[in-house]
C-alpha cells in the first residue's frame, strides 16, 4: 500500500509528496524500514528499493511483519539531479530530527523522523557522491557500536566503519533515530549518479538475511533462487585511528587504475595527478601503508585537498 | 596597510585561488573582519571593500591607536563569486560549514583552516553574513548563544538590534561558533540584503563597524554617525509567520517597517488565475525583523519574523 507521509503544495500546480510502500503480512508486529534518496544524486537505493518491493510483493506469504520502503526522502533533489533540496542551503542530512516550526525542509525532516520512530530497524542507503566510489559498507557512530555492529554484520557488506562522534553529525537521520532508540544503519556504496547492480544485489541479500534473522522474513536468502549468483561477504571491522585519507596535494586531473575493494601494499601506485596542458605528471600518489582500499576517487578533476582514496590500514 | 595572501591554491585551469587579507595598524590582534564566504554575498563584499577603503584613509590620518591592529578579509571565496555560485563551485560545499577547518583535509576544509589560522588570535571577530533562508533583515548584530556571547560589546555597534540564538548541531561548524569557543568575541553582522547592493543599508553597516572600532579603542577619533541604543533579544521571542499556501508572494511590508495587529502585510496569489488566495495578517503590533524576498513561496515557508512592540 502506498502511503503519503509528507504532502505540501509547490508554488505552481504541483504537489510535493514523500511516499512509502507499506508491505504487511502475518502476525508479527515488527517493522523494518528501508529509506533512501536523502541526497538526490545517490541512486543505488533506487534499485534496492525497487527489487525489495518486487521480491516481497511476489512472496508476501514469506513476510511476517511490516516492511516499509521509502525510496525518495528528497524527491525534488532526485528529479533535478541535485544532492540537496532545491532552493535550500543546508544538506538535508544535517537538519534532522527537523523542526515542526522551521522551514519547509525542516518540517519535512521532522515528519520523516516521526514516521520512522519506533521501527525495529531502519536501513538508510547512501551512494557516496559524484566524486568517490565506495565499497559496500556500513558506517556507525562509535556511540552506537555495541548495539549496531551485530546488525551490520548481517548485511552482507564488505566493511564496517565505526567512526568518531562529531557534533555536526548529531543532525543526521541515523543519529536522530539511534539516539531515540530506533536502530538505524547507514549504508554507503557505489558512486553518485550511477547504479552498480552487483552492489545492490549484494546489499539486498544482506537485507533479507537481516530480516530473516529478525523473524520478519521466513526464508534464508541462501535458499532464495534470486540470490544464487550473489556471493556472501564477511565484513571487515574498522575502528579507531585505522583509516588513512589520501588528499590531493596538487590540483589537476587524477588518473587511476585502482578499484575500490583491492588490497594494496605500502609504496604501491594509487594514481597520478597530471597536467593535460603541459603533458606532465604533477603528483604521484603512492599508498602510505598496507591495507584495504575501500574508497577511490571516481571524478577525475581534483583541487588541492580533494579526497582521492581511503585505506583501511592493516 | 599591508596586503597579505593568507591562502593560495592552484586550479586545474583557472587562475590561482587566493584569499587576500588587509592589515591595518600594528600590534596586538584586535579585530578581524571577514567578508564574503559565499558567492552570492555581493552586499557583504561591497561593505567589506568600503571598510577597507575607509580604513586606508583612517590609517593615513594616523587615527588607528598604537599597538592595535585590524585584519580585513573582503572575500574568502572569489572563485564562487566569479562564476555566480553560492557555494564552492567544485563540490557545492559551504566554507562557512567547515570550521575550524583541517589543513590536511578536503579543499574547503583547508580553506577554512587557513582563514581560521589567520583570524583566531583576534580579540574581536566580525563576519558579514547571509541567512540560510533568502530574505531581508533589519541591520543587526547576531550572536550564537554559547555562553561566550557578549551582549554589551555587541551593543557598541549601535545597530538597532542585537539578537542571540541557541546553536543547532549544524551550527557548530560555523566560523562564529568556533571563534567563540576559541575565545574571540564573535559577531555576525547582517546588513540587510545578500546579492544586491543597498547603499543606504551599507552605509549604516560600515558606520557601525567603524563605531565599534572606536568604542573598543582601536580608532582614536569617532568617524561615524549617531547610533541606536541597541535592543537585545533572544530570537525565540520572534513571531514567525508562515505561508498557509504556496503561490506568488507579494510582500506589502519591508524589513524595518512597523505593522499593526490585523493589518494585511502580504498576499499570496494563485499563479494561474490571479486570485488572492491568502492574505497574511499580522497577529500583533510589531516591527518586521525579517521578510522573505523571493517571488514564489512554498507552503509553510517562513515569510516574516516579527518583533513584538511593547
Amino acid at each position: 500500500m502506498i502511503k503519503t507521509i509528507v504532502s505540501s503544495n509547490l508554488p505552481v500546480d504541483e504537489l510535493f509528496r514523500i511516499r512509502k510502500n507499506v508491505l504487511t503480512n502475518g502476525s508479527a508486529q515488527k517493522r523494518f524500514c528501508v529509506v533512501s534518496g536523502t541526497h538526490g544524486d545517490e541512486l543505488e537505493g533506487q534499485m534496492v528499493c525497487y527489487e525489495l518491493g518486487k521480491i516481497i510483493g511476489e512472496n508476501m506469504d514469506l513476510l511476517n511483519g511490516s516492511v516499509e520502503i521509502y525510496p525518495a526522502l528528497n524527491p525534488l533533489g532526485i528529479d533535478t539531479i541535485q544532492r540537496g533540496i532545491p532552493n535550500f542551503d543546508l544538506d538535508m542530512n544535517r537538519i534532522f530530527p527537523g523542526d515542526p516550526q522551521g522551514s519547509m525542509a525542516e518540517q519535512t525532516a521532522y515528519l520523516i523522523t516521526e514516521d520512522l520512530k519506533g521501527s525495529n530497524m531502519v536501513i538508510d542507503i547512501h551512494s557516496s557522491n559524484l566524486f568517490l566510489r565506495e565499497q559496500p559498507q556500513v558506517r556507525i557512530n562509535v556511540l552506537n557500536e555495541k548495539e549496531l555492529v551485530p546488525f551490520a554484520e548481517k548485511l552482507n557488506i564488505d566493511f564496517i566503519w565505526v567512526h568518531d562522534a562529531a557534533t555536526v553529525l548529531e543532525a543526521t537521520l541515523a543519529h536522530s533515530l539511534n539516539s531515540t532508540g530506533t536502530p538505524c544503519l547507514v549504508v554507503e556504496m557505489g558512486v553518485g549518479q550511477r547504479i552498480n547492480h552487483g552492489m545492490c544485489r549484494q546489499l539486498e541479500k544482506g537485507i533479507f538475511q537481516l530480516m530473516f534473522d529478525m523473524g520478519i522474513w521466513k526464508k534464508s536468502p541462501d535458499e532464495m533462487d534470486i540470490f544464487n549468483e550473489v556471493e556472501s561477504h564477511k565484513a571487515m571491522l574498522c575502528k579507531g585511528d585505522t583509516v588513512e585519507f589520501l588528499n590531493a596535494e596538487k590540483s589537476g586531473i587524477f588518473l587511476t587504475e585502482k578499484k575500490a575493494g583491492e588490497n594494496i601494499h605500502k609504496g604501491e601506485l594509487i594514481g597520478e595527478i597530471v597536467s593535460p596542458l603541459e603533458g606532465k605528471i604533477i603528483s604521484t600518489v603512492l599508498a602510505p601503508c598496507d591495507g584495504y582500499l575501500f574508497t577511490i576517487r571516481a571524478y577525475p578533476v581534483v583541487y588541492e585537498g580533494s579526497l582521492m582514496a581511503r585505506i583501511f590500514k592493516q | 596597510m599591508k596586503k597579505e595572501i593568507i591562502f593560495e591554491m592552484t586550479s586545474p585551469y583557472r587562475d590561482k585561488f587566493r584569499i587576500q587579507a588587509y592589515q591595518f595598524g600594528s600590534g596586538e590582534p584586535s579585530v578581524a573582519i571577514v567578508g564574503t564566504m559565499r558567492g552570492d554575498e555581493i552586499h557583504q563584499q561591497y561593505i567589506c571593500s568600503q571598510i577597507v577603503n575607509r580604513l586606508k584613509s583612517i590609517e593615513r590620518h594616523n587615527r588607528i591607536c598604537d599597538g592595535k591592529s585590524v585584519l580585513v578579509i573582503p572575500s574568502c571565496n572569489p572563485f564562487s563569486l566569479n562564476v555566480s555560485r553560492r557555494f564552492w563551485a567544485m563540490d557545492s560545499t559551504d566554507i562557512n560549514r567547515m570550521f575550524p577547518g583541517y589543513d590536511k583535509g578536503e579543499t574547503t576544509q583547508r580553506i577554512a583552516a587557513a582563514i581560521f589560522k589567520a583570524v583566531e588570535k583576534y580579540e574581536y571577530g566580525m563576519q558579514l553574513s547571509s541567512f540560510y533562508i533568502p530574505g531581508n533583515f533589519i541591520p543587526h548584530v547576531r550572536m550564537l548563544d554559547t555562553g561566550y556571547q557578549d551582549n554589551e560589546s555587541a551593543k557598541l555597534f549601535g545597530l538597532p538590534y542585537v539578537s542571540t540564538y541557541k546553536p543547532k548541531p549544524f551550527d557548530t561548524t560555523l566560523l562564529n561558533y568556533n571563534w567563540q569557543i576559541w575565545n574571540t568575541k564573535a559577531f555576525s553582522i547582517y546588513g540587510g540584503e545578500t546579492n544586491t547592493i543597498n547603499p543606504k543599508n551599507s552605509e549604516q553597516t560600515i558606520n557601525a563597524v567603524l563605531r565599534f572600532l572606536f568604542k573598543i579603542g582601536v580608532l582614536n577619533s569617532d568617524v561615524s554617525f549617531p547610533a541606536y541604543e541597541s535592543v537585545c533579544f533572544d530570537e525565540t521571542i520572534l513571531t514567525n509567520l508562515k505561508a498557509p499556501q504556496s503561490g506568488i508572494f507579494v510582500r506589502l511590508k519591508e524589513a524595518g517597517e512597523n505593522v499593526k495587529k490585523g493589518e494585511s502585510i502580504a498576499k499570496i496569489i494563485d499563479p494561474y488565475e490571479g486570485d488572492v488566495i491568502e492574505e497574511i495578517i499580522s497577529p500583533i503590533n510589531a516591527t518586521v525583523f525579517f521578510v522573505y524576498n523571493k517571488p514564489l513561496t512554498l507552503q509553510n515557508a517562513i515569510l516574516f519574523k516579527l518583533l513584538k512592540q511593547n
